[in-house]
């Protein structure tokens, strides 16, 4: 078995395009779980070396977010009041043990509907950076992750950032999860809600995303345009209604039934309505 | 790097370690198996438990997570090296000071992951502290002295409870095998193995309910040269079926040809190291016939469903029963009836340490050291497998990382002693957590259907019992659990007249045994939420209802049992009432201005007797001075991590009247220590502290005999200077001088106690137990009525256990307990096949279990230690139902099935409402 641990995207890329079958290991928090105690034969490329692709800056067309940053960094970086959604995020994904080594690039490579850094990123309008040794292309999110465990990523690319836009107006964001018990659990429903005010403290955009109710979180489009042009303020929270969840499609499983996955998202959406509309 | 390993350069501890490994091997594995840091532990390989925590450039992570190819040149710190430096060697005082470490399996990960918030905040919080060790599981200590430690660990005063002679009962004691827990040297069941050991991994069912054919092991041992052997019944030298209960075997260590449960050993395969680290299971030449399974019990009981064993008839393992009184005359007093129908899942014991150990044969003798809380069940057990005398098998227990019942029935001992025995090789096993999960025992479901009656001046007047328990494929502790049942659930009320009918039935599912309550806290959740209706009916306090009808000494219990002392159960709602209602009057406030979230406060009582039911359960206890001074107590009780090797060493030091300071241990070896029972049924502190105390009474007469002093003489130890003081004639003996017995022990003496109880008769009726434990306990809730979550604010507890002779370890046990019934109330639902790992199958976290207040009763039970009562079980059973009527109070809507998830919660308040869910 090979494994090699590169310390810059260029070899990392290379060594790609050498064995296109290789796994690619970040922070191996979900590998590990999955390969439980079979040997490994495929060779392993781990990226968890790569400092370049680890670092938060700001661009001038915002953020840009190394995929091999950790939950703890995000959670500890100074970022724009629009990130909190993202930050509440990081601050829930499994515990800290996790969140040391479990990157955001992995989260979302993994593509697990109950990935906690979905919906945030949806909310912040996040495109994926994809490098190969041809180049280099960016995808929006929501056309990256295209459903459980399934992604657009083609064998010869490493996920290297994830760009998020800045945005004019004031903004403020929160992310909400459900779970039955307070830390290490598996999201029963997420909700992420950012708004934007313009100058007269209306909406001037709003994003509202869902997790763990779909195969891939999904935004509220029809909501989201319901809630623009209103007043900033916690009342926006009476907006949203149950026909606003029709994009969703929950499944059963142990953690809950569909029925209870809507129920809970609605409500969870009302209330990260009520916080962030008082915020902004 | 192409080769399958690489040369790599670790910092570990401050040491540096070259070594040649696979470079994805996980760290945890390099760490034990490679360099021998068997202090970092292992719990899941999955990152759901955090046991094997270190600190890797002062971040904790999970390093069973960690390939160990990525680490050149990072700063990697396990427990072995947190004893370096005061600053850290600080916190492991305190967890030691504070009683943070019970077994100890999840101490090694809670020390890194605090020192990691430690180095960076010295000082912190009580959330802060959450956060940081809420990634590290522990099912022993409700987690709650482990943020008092770690919140503490700045400021404590350093200084251990040094009782003086004949004073060590009742003091806090620190924990006396509590050192080797916190610095990471404590030897469970996978430390202990030789470096040579072969392997044993076992293969299972993935069917509940097969036929099966082994195939041609030829293509498999060519695929894995490094087979030592293959094992199936066929090896089995003696009887392939064991039980725990004598009468009852009942289940093979390797099934044939047919399996009765998912998760059922077929065959095993031993191997060597190499071969271990790439055998793949699946492999394994088997030919399966799936057939219908039982999973339930109504499948169970229907005509046409067949039997598991043809021996059950019916699928009905035992039936329980217990009557008192006339009924019709008691129904018919009452003026107010309630009934209903609760049930209950599958709850997994969740030790955070797997089944391990290892087998090694000794010429004509077979050692066994393994993690178990019963070793001479174990030896038995083994002896009639290996068709050998029970002398000739030793166990030796390890340290047990966690118990709760699930270590009483054997696990992987016959897989290890058939392989080392025939080989005449140490073969070691390692159950994953999947083994563990899928294969040991569980709590028992039960269906139970009660109606309750009461005066309209609240007299309870008569109770009927229905309750079937899903026992799943094999006997195990079924019948323990049938038949304590109808015995309890009365709970402590009197009750002039009662029927209690209980079934243990057979189902197509992992055996359910001993969990904490052996059935209890499921017919406690009836019990006790009925009495909240008939209480609301009534129009009287809840907590009055039950003070009201609390059963006090003089009457008789539902076996007719007339216990005349050490009857607390009234006093322990006496010490809940000002709490309870400063309580409720508060969540009422709150609820006035509240809109999503409402508040509630509930209450329920228990008791629960010590000891086996109506069965004999010695245990022997044998102390002796040895020439050089010291105090040796054989004890053979297994100390799970619930501290009986401190309370059984302060029990007989006060009654030999020296300083416990002299004594060391000697524990827990078949071929060392007498028969102390098993750890379980809330026994070792009253049954073998009680054998402990008549123990060292007999070595101080044995002292006094030999120098003719008087019952009051003091003694005292100074080196081997025996001092005894008898009014002003002081005797010094020089033990070096007197004649030596066996082990160098110049004089000793022994305790056998045996607690009176009698058989019941046709109608139950008799004398079960020679004294209870009892107990209530006050949860005060919030509920997020839109969500469904419930959050659990605080929990009262106040028990009679009769006199605590260590109060420290007896708050660390009612946490655990209130811990574990908090898990059994809101999370915890085992399905096979589903839940075998712990993230889909959930337990309490740091932050789910509220702070605790432990309230102390001692009314003495004359026959215990010093007075001393168990608590063990006693701790868990009123958790559930007071927080089920902490969740009633709150929002109106009574719970009847366990566990109260959030979706179960929300979706019995919207059919409240009357909205479609």
């Amino acid at each position: 078995m090979r494994y090699d641990h590169p310390s810059t995207v260029q070899e990392a890329l290379a060594l790609l395009a050498r064995a296109p079958d290789s796994v690619l290991i970040a922070g191996a928090t979900d590998f590990y779980p999955a390969q439980g105690l079979r040997p490994v034969t495929r060779p392993v490329i781990d990226l968890s070396g790569i400092d370049e692709a680890r670092t938060i800056t700001a661009t001038a067309d915002g953020i840009r977010i190394g995929a091999l940053a950790t939950w703890t960094d995000i959670a500890k970086a100074a970022l724009p009041p629009a990130f909190c959604c993202l930050q509440l995020a990081a601050r829930q994904v499994g515990a800290v043990q996790i969140q040391n080594v479990g990157t955001i690039g992995g989260n979302l490579c993994n593509a697990s509907p109950a990935a906690d850094g979905v919906p945030p990123l949806l909310c912040l309008d996040a495109r994926v950076e994809l490098s190969s040794v041809d180049g280099v292309r960016v995808l929006p999110l929501e056309h990256f992750i295209l459903g459980n465990r399934k992604t657009a990523r083609d064998p010869g690319e490493i996920v290297t950032a994830i760009l998020i836009p800045g945005r004019a107006g004031a903004c403020a964001s929160t992310f909400l999860k459900l779970g039955a018990r307070s830390s290490l659990v598996i999201s029963i429903a997420m909700v992420a809600v950012l708004l934007e005010a313009d100058a007269a403290g209306r909406v001037a955009h709003a994003a509202v995303a869902v997790g763990a109710c779909s195969a891939v979180a999904q935004r509220l489009s029809a909501l989201e345009a319901d809630l623009r042009g209103h007043l900033l303020s916690p009342a926006l929270a009476e907006r949203a209604m149950a026909a606003h969840l029709s994009p969703l499609s929950p499944i059963q499983d142990l953690r809950g039934t569909p029925e209870y996955r809507l129920d809970t998202a609605l409500t969870m959406i009302r209330r990260g309505l009520a916080e962030v509309g008082g915020l902004v | 790097m192409s080769s399958a390993t690489c040369r790599l350069t670790l910092t570990i501890n401050g040491h540096v370690h070259s070594l040649e490994v696979p470079p994805m091997r996980r760290l945890s594995k390099v760490l034990r198996e490679d360099l021998g840091l068997r202090g970092t532990k292992v719990g899941c390989d999955a990152g759901d438990c955090g046991a094997c925590t270190v600190l890797i450039d002062g971040a904790s992570v999970c390093s069973c997570m960690i390939p160990v190819g990525r680490l050149s040149g990072r700063e990697i710190i396990t427990v072995e090296g947190l004893s370096e430096g005061a600053a850290l060697g600080r916190l492991q005082r305190a967890f030691h000071h504070f009683g943070a470490a019970q077994c100890g399996i999840c101490t090694p990960a809670m020390l890194n992951a605090a020192t990691a918030l430690l180095r960076s905040n010295p000082r912190p919080t009580e959330d802060e502290v959450l956060t940081a060790i809420g990634g590290v599981l522990c099912r022993c200590t409700g987690y709650r002295k482990i943020i008092e430690a770690v919140v503490e660990s700045h400021r404590f005063a350093d200084e251990p409870v040094t009782p003086e002679a004949g004073e060590a009962v009742g003091a806090r004691l620190r924990r006396l095998d509590g050192l080797e827990r916190v610095d990471g040297t404590e030897i469970y069941g996978d430390d202990v193995c030789p470096p040579d050991c072969l392997w044993v991994r076992v293969i299972r069912s993935p069917h509940p309910h097969a036929r099966f054919t082994i195939g041609d092991p030829a293509p498999l041992r060519t695929r894995y040269p490094g087979i030592a052997k293959i094992l199936t019944a066929a090896d089995v030298p003696g009887i392939n079926l064991f039980s725990v209960i004598p009468g009852m075997e009942d289940q093979p260590a390797f099934a044939e040809g047919m399996v009765r449960y998912r998760g059922e050993a077929v065959a095993a395969v031993v191997m060597d190291t190499a071969t271990n680290e790439i055998f793949d299971d699946s492999h394994f030449p088997l030919e399966w016939e799936v057939l219908p399974p039982a999973l339930t019990m109504v499948q169970a009981v229907a005509p046409d469903a067949p039997a598991l064993h043809a021996k059950r008839p019916g699928n009905i393992l035992v039936r329980g029963f217990v009557q008192k009184g006339d009924l019709d005359l008691h129904w018919s007093k009452a003026a107010v009836t309630v009934e209903g129908r609760f049930d209950t899942a599958f709850v997994e014991h969740a030790y955070i340490e797997p089944e391990a150990g290892y087998a090694r044969r000794v010429g004509d003798t077979l050692e066994i050291y393994a993690c178990t809380q019963a070793p001479y069940m174990d030896r038995d057990s083994v002896a009639a497998m290996m068709a050998l005398a029970p002398e000739q098998v030793r166990i030796v227990p390890t340290a047990v990382g966690g118990g709760f019942g699930g270590k009483l029935d054997i696990s992987l001992q016959p897989y290890v002693a058939i392989a080392a025995w025939t080989l005449g090789r140490p073969v070691r096993c390692l159950y994953t957590r999947q083994d563990s999960m899928a294969s040991s025992t569980k709590r028992h479901p039960a269906s139970i259907t009660a109606r309750v009656g009461a005066t309209a001046d609240g007299k309870l007047t008569v109770l009927e019992f229905d309750g079937d328990f899903n026992t799943g494929a094999y006997a195990s502790w079924g019948p323990t659990v049938a038949n304590r049942v109808p015995v309890h659930c009365s709970g402590p009320y009197y009750l002039p007249a009662l029927r209690a009918r209980t079934r243990a039935i057979h189902t197509n599912n992992p055996p359910a045994g001993a969990f904490r309550g052996f059935g209890i806290p499921q017919a406690a959740l009836a019990q006790e939420t009925l009495f909240d209706e008939l209480a609301d009916t009534l129009g009287l306090d809840r907590l009055e209802f039950r003070r009201l009808n609390a059963i006090t000494a003089g009457q008789p219990t539902a076996t007719g049992q007339i216990l005349e002392t050490s009857v607390g159960m009234r006093a322990c709602f006496d010490a809940i009432a000002p709490r309870w209602r400063e309580a409720v009057a508060a969540a009422e406030i709150f609820n006035r201005t509240a809109t999503d979230r409402r508040r509630g406060v509930g209450v329920a009582g228990m008791w629960y007797g010590c000891g086996n039911t109506s069965m004999t359960n010695p245990s022997t206890i044998r102390v002796a001075l040895k020439h050089d001074g010291s105090v040796v107590l054989f004890q053979g009780a297994v100390d799970i991590g619930q501290g009986s090797n401190t309370v059984i060493t302060q029990i007989c030091a006060d009654a030999l009247g020296v300083d416990i300071g002299k004594f060391s241990l000697v524990y827990g070896d078949t071929s060392l220590t007498a028969d102390a029972g098993k750890t379980s049924a809330s026994r070792q502190t009253f049954v073998s502290g009680r054998a402990a105390q008549l123990a060292g009474e007999d070595l101080r007469k044995k002292i006094l005999r030999h120098v003719n002093a008087g019952t009051e003489a003091r003694l005292s130890l100074d080196g081997r200077h025996l001092r005894i003081t008898d009014g002003d004639a002081t005797t010094v003996l020089d033990l070096e001088n007197l004649p030596r017995g066996k082990d160098g022990m110049v004089l000793e003496g022994e305790g056998t106690f045996d607690p009176p109880t009698g058989k019941l008769d046709a109608n139950g009726q008799g004398i079960p137990y020679a004294t209870y434990g009892f107990g209530a306990q006050m949860a005060e809730v919030e509920v997020d009525t839109l969500l469904g979550t419930v959050k659990v604010l605080k929990i009262v507890a106040a028990h009679d256990v009769g006199r605590a002779i260590n109060p420290m370890l007896l708050e660390g046990q009612i946490e655990g307990g209130v811990a574990q019934g908090l898990g059994l109330a809101l999370m915890e639902e085992y399905v096979p096949g589903r839940t075998e790992n712990l993230h889909d199958y959930l337990i309490p976290t740091a932050g789910d279990v509220p702070p605790i207040e432990t309230i102390i009763i001692e009314d003495a039970e004359p026959l215990g230690p010093f007075g001393a009562k168990g608590i063990g079980e006693q701790a868990l059973i009123p958790t559930a139902p007071a927080i089920l009527c902490a969740i009633r109070h709150a929002t109106g809507i009574t719970i009847r099935q366990v566990p109260a998830t959030p979706e179960r919660i929300r979706a019995a308040i919207r059919a409240a409402a009357g909205e479609q869910s």
